[in-house]
């Protein structure tokens, strides 16, 4: 399946939960599938941290699919054949959709930190736009880690349009423990001097400050279990140690590898403002409280899990859960046994493939 | 769940009975829900049933009749569900099987207004038979398991069960017992229940 990026310029401003304004705002999507005539077969997928717009297929030319190309396509769990599946670029993002390395159009520069402090919520408000240019009527969510964020916020904001919502190893607000992970990651960029307060467009770039916030991520991203199968304690081309503080074990490298490829597909300042973002999002102290918020909702809900995730605990997903029950929702919850860590939402597709499928599965009554 | 039993023949007749008990628009939890049949049958009279299975597979087969289904173990207890949040909690045919039946029925009680738990009466004159002439664990339609593999860890009788409801301090509102796949109320059935009948359903309440 060879798929492109296309763009859509909303014409009107977008006003942001800061109270402050974004002009001109640019988002890259992608769809799959076609819309069909009552315009309600859409499926809308919510990417994570550092995803785009690519979701499935291949561009021209390019020897890697999209990031959740084991999911979407004929006969998939998004299976392609039925729905009419969209994929868009996050607002912040750098992949696109406008954020702080795009022009602004008041200075004719990048927006460096200029760009205004975005929340989840106004990430979902771009979004909608791009759906009604669509001309989709009712649409199923869905997304794994910040991608269920969003899915989250769309039941809540977009009640009328959604009729599935699908949350995968995610939470409707960080713990502490995650929010120091983000932290420490948003430290190396500021505290790398090529950040230079966001200045960095036309210079060198905080590579370094953004690769150790990758590799911070990574570690996050797996857990015991899976690095000591990947890695355990094996030395990196050699048998013995260095005695010197290079690259000794297969895990350092790994890390220092996925920070140095990390550099070249993402933009520090959207580092920045993504996590920040995360950071923020917290339904309870929005709303008094996960009961409250999902109260005069009508979707129907799967939440799923994994074992080894230690970033977005399977208890996380129990009490967004919990509340939807205790509100008499349609919800069902599945914890999937995984050695993965967080990382598992990406990897074990044929479990997910399984379950989702069954989820979106047209009712009959016999 | 035990699944032997489930693809046994009187099954059915189990479902219609706790559907035909439970009204409209009423709240059900349906506890080892397995495959979802009987929450669909509730579900197709209107009744707001959610399930609880511990197995994936069988979570994949309730999405797929569209059943809310919750991934989780029961011997686990019940403490993310409020007192009273619903009206009937049912346990079909699993109280034999779960490890601690004492702490499941309780959890029950305080989740539901009323609860249904249905067993295979130990005390069914064909499986004292079986013991007394054959000298082995009692084999039969519905309990099909040999000694080493079986599920039903917790079996008992009808008079064990009442003298549980005595210790655990509940009441029994309603009792339908069923013999060879046919509910029984012959005044024999009546004066002997433990010994007549091969299976049963309970109400009960606190």
């Amino acid at each position: 399946m060879i798929v492109e990026t296309k763009y859509y310029k909303i014409n009107e401003t977008i006003k942001l939960e800061s109270g402050r304004e974004l002009k001109e705002v640019e988002v890259a999507y992608e769809t799959y599938g076609e819309l069909n005539g009552t315009k309600d077969n859409a499926i809308l997928l919510l990417h994570a941290l550092t995803g785009d717009a690519h979701a499935a297929g291949y561009h021209e030319g390019d020897s890697k699919p999209g990031w959740w190309d084991d999911m979407v396509g004929s006969g998939k769990a998004f299976d392609t054949d039925k729905y009419f599946v969209i994929c868009s670029n996050m607002l912040g993002g750098c992949k696109g959709t406008t954020g702080p390395s795009s022009i602004n159009p008041d200075t004719g520069r990048e927006y460096g930190l200029d760009f205004p402090v975005i929340t989840i919520e106004d990430v979902v408000k771009v979004q909608k736009k791009l759906i009604d240019f669509l001309g989709v009527k009712k649409l199923c969510v869905a997304g794994g880690s910040m991608g269920g964020m969003q899915a989250m916020e769309w039941a809540l904001s977009y009640d009328e349009m959604v009729s599935h919502v699908i949350i995968i190893a995610s939470t409707p607000k960080l713990s502490a423990q995650s929010i120091a992970f983000n932290a420490v990651g948003r430290n190396a960029i500021l505290s790398d001097p090529n950040w230079n307060n966001g200045n960095y467009y036309h210079g060198e770039k905080p590579d370094k400050g953004l690769a150790i916030a990758r590799m911070v991520g990574h570690i996050t991203y797996l857990c015991e279990e899976a690095m000591h199968s990947k890695f355990a304690r094996r030395f990196q081309d050699k048998d013995s140690p260095d005695f010197s503080f290079d690259i000794d074990f297969e895990v350092e490298s790994y890390l220092a590898h996925q920070g140095k490829i990390f550099v070249d597909r993402f933009d520090a300042n959207s580092y920045l403002y993504i996590t920040k973002a995360v950071d923020y999002f917290d339904i309870e102290a929005k709303y008094g409280s996960l009961e409250e918020a999902f109260k005069n909702t009508h979707a129907k809900y799967l939440i799923m899990s994994f074992s080894s995730d230690w970033l977005f605990p399977t208890a996380q997903s129990k009490e967004l859960c919990n509340a939807l029950m205790k509100n008499k929702k349609d919800v069902s919850f599945c914890e999937i046994e995984s050695p993965c860590g967080h990382d598992a939402f990406l990897l074990e597709y044929e479990t997910q493939t399984n379950i989702i499928k069954s989820f979106l599965k047209e009712e009959v009554n016999e | 769940m035990n699944k032997h039993y489930l693809e046994s023949k009187g099954l059915h007749l189990n479902y219609s009975i706790i559907t035909n008990m439970i009204e409209p628009n009423l709240s059900v939890l349906d506890l080892g829900c397995g495959d979802g049949t009987l929450l669909k049958m509730l579900k197709n009279k209107g009744i707001n049933a959610r399930g609880i299975d511990i197995n994936q597979d069988n979570i994949v087969k309730c999405l797929e009749k569209g059943l809310p289904v919750i991934q989780g173990d029961i011997d686990e207890g019940l403490q993310e569900y409020p007192d009273k949040s619903y009206d009937y909690v049912v346990l079909n045919q699993t109280l034999q099987s779960t490890e601690k039946p004492d702490f499941v029925i309780k959890e029950m009680l305080r989740v539901g207004n009323k609860v249904v738990v249905s067993f295979p009466n130990f005390g069914y004159w064909k499986v004292r038979f079986y013991l007394m002439f054959k000298g082995k664990m009692p084999k039969s339609r519905i309990l099909p398991f040999q000694w080493y593999d079986t599920p039903n860890i917790h079996l008992l009788t009808i008079d064990d069960f009442y003298d549980f409801a005595k210790s655990q301090d509940f009441k029994i509102e309603q009792k339908i017992c069923m013999t060879k796949a046919k509910v029984r109320k012959s005044i024999l059935q009546k004066l002997f229940d433990n010994l007549f009948t091969e299976e049963v359903i309970f109400v009960i309440s606190k």
